[in-house]
């Protein structure tokens, strides 16, 4: 524990108090968030579907929000509440979403996996494994030819990474040098299977190499080392350098969706990572540099609990979509003939 | 000896039966071994085969279906499990532009004995991107089989068809949400001809055609029918194409009327094509127009009560059968 204080306070100094602050609170409410929305799904049946939680990985949601501007654009997978949260999303509207309620920020149309945000730069929210790799970059070739400095962070899994998808666009993007940062969240499994099982290639961010992309490997359980590198790669693509992938190394500490027991890992391994929670590293930090006594940090928790409660009541008494609402919002058209039978 | 078994392990016993037949036969796909199955179809054939024969592959649909079909085409005769029949829009190339060419191309030379299985439609909540039900667009392809059986009895002996006899690719559809029920399924082996309807409920006054999970809401609206003294006949496609439009005919002769349901969207649906079929070949039999209930022309929206609006059910069943007999609701 000492040594791990030690080196908490020699990186303290490179982000100011209230970056601290911020990913804690933020971490935290990710967390909280998962947590509360997983007990609705188990104990009260609120909430249906495949949920994915985000818990453990709540670092690099952090990390890549302060090392981007509000005009940056995120796309992931389905294991995307964390992410959506982070970019600003509304707390309300995601667990509205999860109870498929009208106010959701999809209007309960989408459900865990779909969360999205256009106001805010959150693009989804996508259930076929791979298919944002593309997307995101198709995102990111919007900006570059509108020649706006804006970039995308483009989400995706181990599992994603064997996808073909994930060599075209790779190759495409460094062609065009299209302004994205691919962010492989590497937490080891893609459902039952450990990324040794999946190629030779054990080290995903080498597959950058078959296309000259630079590349890094990342402590995705840091704040700290996830925004150091996103900062790098993001000016890299602002500064029309092109695309970067980094692959953060990370866990999820739940099961790959709420119905997986995961007996394919072990306790220990589990166990492992948890004693490098990226939430209590960053409250370590903290707390030895004196940026915030052990009642802030309370006042902290209850801020995040509330606003959590709040959702949870929000969502409850959200009206359901009305029964008309499945005929629209499938074609821009307003007055498109659907076969009705 | 009939024992009442899961629809899992009907499809478990036809492949390990296979398998144990005949040596070229393997199973692929995602979770299939190690995990013992994404749905637990697979469980325990990892440790009867060994990992040679129940192949565990990374997340690479497009990949590993062409794999599966260049082993077909030399010589083997693969299983390819998709997880669900979403993620294999990823290996529609293949089995579209290849698998389903590849005799036509070589002018006979050559076939590509390969079936390709998994969940397909709908399962509840689980959003536009994992609902999709895909039999009339693969029936839409010539060159292969499509098969979508309803019950676990079915499921085994239309599996083993396919695997055993089939030289061709065979398309073999399932469900998430029928995978615990239980029939009664014989000890003895039995294999199921495709192609072939299957007449699950004699009946006098209209004909309900139906297949894979919507037969229950087919055999629920005869249920529902019989008490207001209607009597229906239930129609089991269990194979798409070929399509067994005659069975449906004969049945129409007799009772006049036909009601398609189907979790298909509308647009040149299995209904399309089979109501095309009998108003062509059986126009004087019929004293009312075809009708057909399928499921919204939308993508599956995630709330539970749109996904209650979006899909067929026993109570809008029962209401067609009472318009096509021009009875009061
Ligand atoms: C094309 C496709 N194939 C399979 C699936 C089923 N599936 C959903 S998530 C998943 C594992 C993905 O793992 P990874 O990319 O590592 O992401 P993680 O869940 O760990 O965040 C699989 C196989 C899918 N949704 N899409
Ligand atoms: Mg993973």
């Amino acid at each position: 524990m000492a040594e791990k204080t030690q080196i908490a306070k020699s990186v303290a100094n490179k982000f100011s108090k209230e970056t601290y602050l911020y990913w804690y609170e933020l971490m935290q409410l990710i967390r909280q968030f998962e947590l509360t929305a997983e007990e609705k799904y188990k104990m009260e049946g609120k909430i249906r579907g495949f949920f994915h939680a985000y818990v453990g990985q709540e670092a690099i949601a952090a990390g890549c929000i302060t090392a981007t501007r509000p005009e940056d654009l995120f796309i992931t997978g389905y294991r995307d509440h964390g992410l959506a949260i982070a970019k600003g999303v509304s707390v309300n509207s995601c667990m509205a979403e999860l109870y498929g309620k009208a106010t959701g920020n999809a209007k309960g149309k989408g459900g865990s996996m779909h969360f999205f945000g256009k106001d805010v730069n959150f693009y989804g929210g996508h259930g076929i494994v791979g298919a944002q790799i593309g997307v995101g970059a198709g995102l990111a070739f919007a900006e570059q030819y509108r020649s706006s400095d804006n970039v995308v962070l483009c989400f995706f899994g181990d599992g994603a990474a064997r996808q073909g998808i994930l060599h075209e666009t790779f190759n495409l993007a460094m062609l065009w040098k299209l302004p994205v940062v691919f962010i492989c969240e590497n937490n080891n499994y893609a459902m039952g299977t450990s990324v040794e099982r999946t190629s030779v290639v054990i080290d995903i961010y080498k597959l950058a190499d078959g296309y000259e992309m630079p590349a890094d490997t990342v402590d995705g359980m840091s704040a700290e080392a996830v925004h150091e590198s996103v900062t790098r790669a993001v000016k890299r693509a602002r500064e029309k350098g092109g695309p970067t992938l980094l692959e953060m190394k990370t866990y999820r500490y739940k099961g790959h969706s709420i119905s997986d027991p995961a007996k394919y890992r072990s306790k220990e391994e589990l166990e492992e990572y948890k004693e490098k929670d990226p939430i209590h590293q960053i409250l370590l930090t903290i707390l030895s540099s004196g940026f915030a006594t052990d009642p802030e940090i309370k006042t902290i928790n209850e801020r995040v609990a509330g606003i959590v409660a709040e959702s949870v009541k929000f969502a409850e008494e959200s009206p359901w979509p009305d029964d008309s609402e499945v005929l629209k919002d499938i074609y821009m058209d307003k007055d498109y003939p659907f076969i009705v039978d | 000896m009939a024992r009442s078994i899961q629809f899992r392990e009907a499809l478990r016993e036809a492949m390990s039966e296979e398998m144990r037949r005949d040596e070229s036969v393997f199973l692929m796909g995602e979770e299939v071994a190690q995990y013992n199955g994404a749905y637990k179809v697979s469980q325990g054939m990892l440790a009867e085969f060994g990992p040679r024969r129940i192949i565990d592959t990374p997340i690479t649909e497009l990949g590993f279906a062409g794999v599966g079909v260049g082993a077909a085409q030399n010589g083997l005769r693969p299983i390819v499990e998709f997880m669900t029949w979403n993620f294999a829009a990823l290996a529609l190339d293949q089995i579209l532009n290849t698998a389903s060419k590849m005799l036509a191309m070589s002018g006979g030379q050559i076939s590509c004995p390969i079936v390709f299985r998994g969940p397909n439609g709908s399962a509840g909540q689980l959003g536009a991107q994992h609902s999709t039900a895909f039999e009339s667009l693969y029936a839409n392809i010539p060159g292969i089989k499509v098969v979508s059986p309803s019950n676990g009895y079915d499921a085994k002996g239309l599996l083993k068809q396919s695997i055993r006899y089939e030289e061709d690719p065979v398309i073999f559809m399932e469900s998430e949400v029928m995978y615990g029920d239980k029939s009664e399924v014989p000890e003895e082996e039995y294999y199921i001809p495709l192609g072939k309807a299957d007449i699950k409920k004699q009946g006098r006054d209209v004909t309900i055609v139906s297949f894979n999970k919507m037969m229950k809401v087919a055999l629920g609206a005869a249920e529902e029918l019989e008490k207001d003294g209607i009597s229906s006949e239930v129609i089991d496609l269990r194979t798409i194409r070929p399509l067994d439009w005659m069975t449906v005919l004969e049945s129409v002769k007799k009772t006049n009327r036909l009601v398609i349901v189907e979790e298909q969207w509308p647009f040149a649906s299995v209904s399309s094509e089979l109501s095309y079929r009998i108003q062509k070949e059986g126009f004087d039999y019929l004293d009312a127009p075809i009708r057909r209930i399928t499921a919204a022309d939308a993508p599956l929206h995630y709330a539970p009560n749109l996904v209650t609006a979006a899909l067929p059910d026993v109570p809008g069943t029962v209401n067609l059968v009472k318009e096509v007999m021009y009875l009061e609701k």
